[in-house]
């Protein structure tokens, strides 16, 4: 058997997804981003949801997220995702809204803005990649920077009395009446892509579906931040950052209705 | 003749937004425009017209809403007092970099810091020069009336649209707060989707068809030349304001040797001045700017070359005075220009500016 007898399109198992444009990624080798945005495109090309999708990229690595898929979208202000999100989507409640944010934009200075739209029960989707560092700018501390884990801002390592404790803003998240879903997902196997994608999917059918706010943490590597191959930045992930982030679903139902929170409190 | 209502002015925001067909509002309490946002939520509108109303979390917040809902065409609006304005002012520069056309109500209290909540016109520079980082200018009405807190929300909107830049209604407590009668517009309905997509189609994030490329709502461009473009597209549409949209009005300038430059509830005050003066045989005239940007430049430039002086009249430590001086001194005239005003909340009296017209102006 040769190879042209191989390439027919009932052996097709992977193919780029439409609605990926022919841009080249700005994003690291290695870099978690570049999986996740494919994913995101996937999702929205199997839910046939293209002419209806609003996604608002951030402020950091990921800024340039429009370039990479084929939708209309806005970029907002560092850590304003999840208002402007609200404001498209409370004048536009046909359309599906995703944010796409990193741990600095969402969890530190975008802090009041994912906690508030959670809390409404917006009905939009957050992608929150999750990889303990600031990118963009360096690599300095991030909300979620793990103990210990030295950054440009934390050369001997981040101490708990300097710099607070690493953030878990997903397990705070879930504890808002307006989530449907939350879930903290990884994105570095063929199995754990595939399950992240399964997460993906279920948000942006909720966002459908009016459910409230559904949440999608993906703990997330930066090889260049962490100053480690991307080989490495697995291993680490995996050793030090899955301990303190454990990856699964934190919750699954629908936005509180009023006579079920009354009844619960 | 419309429907007439006595009514605050702070109340007629909130009609007017209604009447005019915008599409959404979001907010957060402050004083003293809290009435703006009460009001709304009172009328609910979403049963009505459909008009979203929405308290943020923070002005931060609601800024953000209106940068969302504002790129996907829609007519969207926020209220706030002079702090709040403060916070809003990223959001501010981020909608006016990327060229979206919204409606900013300031019901201005006094400052700087948490200040007052008496009325006060300290946010001239804020208003007029920019506010937040970045090259870049707001259209701004400045009311002196409830009846025009009334029309500018209309007028905000076309402007905002027509240049899509955002505008700003630059008002104060004491306006916001008195109650005048007012002749309120008729409904106008929101525009259908279709006219959403044929008037901002071209731009607005209204979901991406197979028809068109897909369209993005940004104000970044890390490339210089890209940004240097930009920077120049927004400063020809301010050229173009200046040269279309300068709107202002005069009162007794005819023969005046002495003009008050006023704006707003100094404006108000001022009318009052000029029948003082007259009454002493003080040849005296009120230009009042009804645009602080664009500034009339040209109106005053003009009254320069046959008046003796200028005074502007202002509820701050003398802004819009630095505006009136370029205005004169473009027209190489050798008018005297001063100010008078009061701060901390506190209005100036009609008697107040006439002794300051007779002891600036007319003695010096």
């Amino acid at each position: 058997m040769e190879v042209k007898d191989i390439i027919k399109p009932e052996n097709l198992v992977y193919e780029k997804p439409k609605l990926l444009t022919e841009n080249t990624m700005h994003y690291c080798p290695g870099c978690t981003h570049g999986v996740v945005h494919r994913i995101v495109a996937e999702v929205i090309e199997d839910l046939n949801i293209q002419e209806r999708t609003i996604g608002v990229s951030p402020v950091g690595c990921s800024v340039f997220a429009y370039n990479y898929i084929d939708i209309d979208w806005q970029e907002a202000a560092h850590g304003r995702a999840p208002a402007v999100a609200t404001g498209i989507s409370r004048v536009n409640p046909d359309k599906v809204v995703f944010t796409y944010q990193g741990d600095g934009d969402l969890a530190s200075i975008g802090a009041a803005e994912i906690m508030h739209a959670c809390n409404r029960g917006e009905d939009i989707v957050v992608i929150f990649i999750n990889n303990a560092i600031y990118g963009m700018t360096g690599g300095q501390m991030a909300p979620t920077t793990l103990l210990g884990q030295v950054t440009a801002t934390t050369p001997c390592g981040r101490d708990a009395e300097r710099n607070g404790y690493p953030l878990k803003i997903t397990e705070l998240i879930a504890q808002l009446p307006g989530t449907s879903y939350v879930t903290r997902q990884s994105a570095h196997t063929p199995a754990s892509v595939r399950k992240c994608k399964k997460a993906i999917k279920k948000a942006f059918q909720n966002a459908l579906d009016k459910k409230g706010t559904s949440f999608v943490e993906v703990v997330s590597t930066c090889n260049s931040g962490w100053r480690i191959n991307p080989v490495d930045a697995n291993v680490w992930m995996e050793e030090n950052m899955f301990p303190y982030y454990p990856v699964g679903d934190m919750k699954d139902a629908e936005r509180d209705s009023k006579e079920a929170h009354l009844k619960k409190n | 003749m419309g429907e007439l209502r006595l009514m605050k002015g702070n109340e007629v925001i909130a009609e007017a937004a209604i009447r005019c067909g915008c599409d959404g509002y979001f907010g957060y309490p402050i004083t003293p425009q809290s009435e703006v946002m009460e009001t709304l939520m009172a009328r609910e509108p979403w049963d009505e017209t459909g008009m979203v109303v929405l308290q943020a979390e923070s002005e931060v917040a609601s800024i953000n809403m209106v940068y969302g809902a504002a790129g996907t065409g829609k007519k969207v609006m926020t209220s706030s007092s002079s702090p709040g304005i403060s916070l809003m002012a990223e959001g501010i520069s981020y909608i006016a970099g990327a060229e979206l056309p919204c409606l900013i109500v300031n019901v201005q209290r006094g400052g700087p810091g948490l200040g007052t909540i008496q009325p006060s016109q300290a946010d001239y520079f804020q208003s007029t020069k920019g506010g937040g980082h970045g090259d870049y200018k707001l259209i701004v009405l400045a009311p002196a009336s409830v009846q025009e807190m009334n029309d500018f929300v209309d007028l905000g909107f076309e402007l905002a649209f027509k240049y899509r830049n955002p505008a700003m209604i630059l008002t104060d407590g004491a306006i916001g707060q008195m109650m005048e009668k007012v002749e309120l517009g008729d409904y106008k309905p929101r525009m259908t989707a279709g006219e959403v997509e044929s008037k901002t189609g071209s731009w607005a994030t209204t979901g991406k068809t197979s028809d068109r490329d897909y369209n993005v709502i940004t104000s970044l461009y890390l490339e210089s030349s890209k940004m240097e473009e930009s920077n120049r597209r927004l400063q020809e549409k301010y050229i173009q304001m200046e040269a279309e949209e300068v709107r202002y009005e005069t009162f007794q300038c005819e023969d005046a040797d002495y003009v008050l430059v006023a704006f707003g509830s100094s404006a108000r005050i001022c009318q009052k001045s000029v029948e003082l003066a007259r009454a002493k045989g003080l040849k005296v005239g009120l230009l009042r700017p009804i645009t602080l940007f664009p500034f009339p430049k040209k109106p005053i430039a003009e009254l320069a070359k046959k008046v003796k002086g200028f005074m502007a009249v202002e509820m701050n430590a003398g802004q819009m005075v630095e505006d009136v001086q370029l205005a004169v001194g473009c027209a190489k005239s050798l008018a005297t220009v001063t100010y008078f005003g009061r701060m901390g909340g506190i209005i100036p009296t009609p008697g107040e500016v006439v002794e300051a017209i007779e002891q600036k102006l007319i003695e010096a």
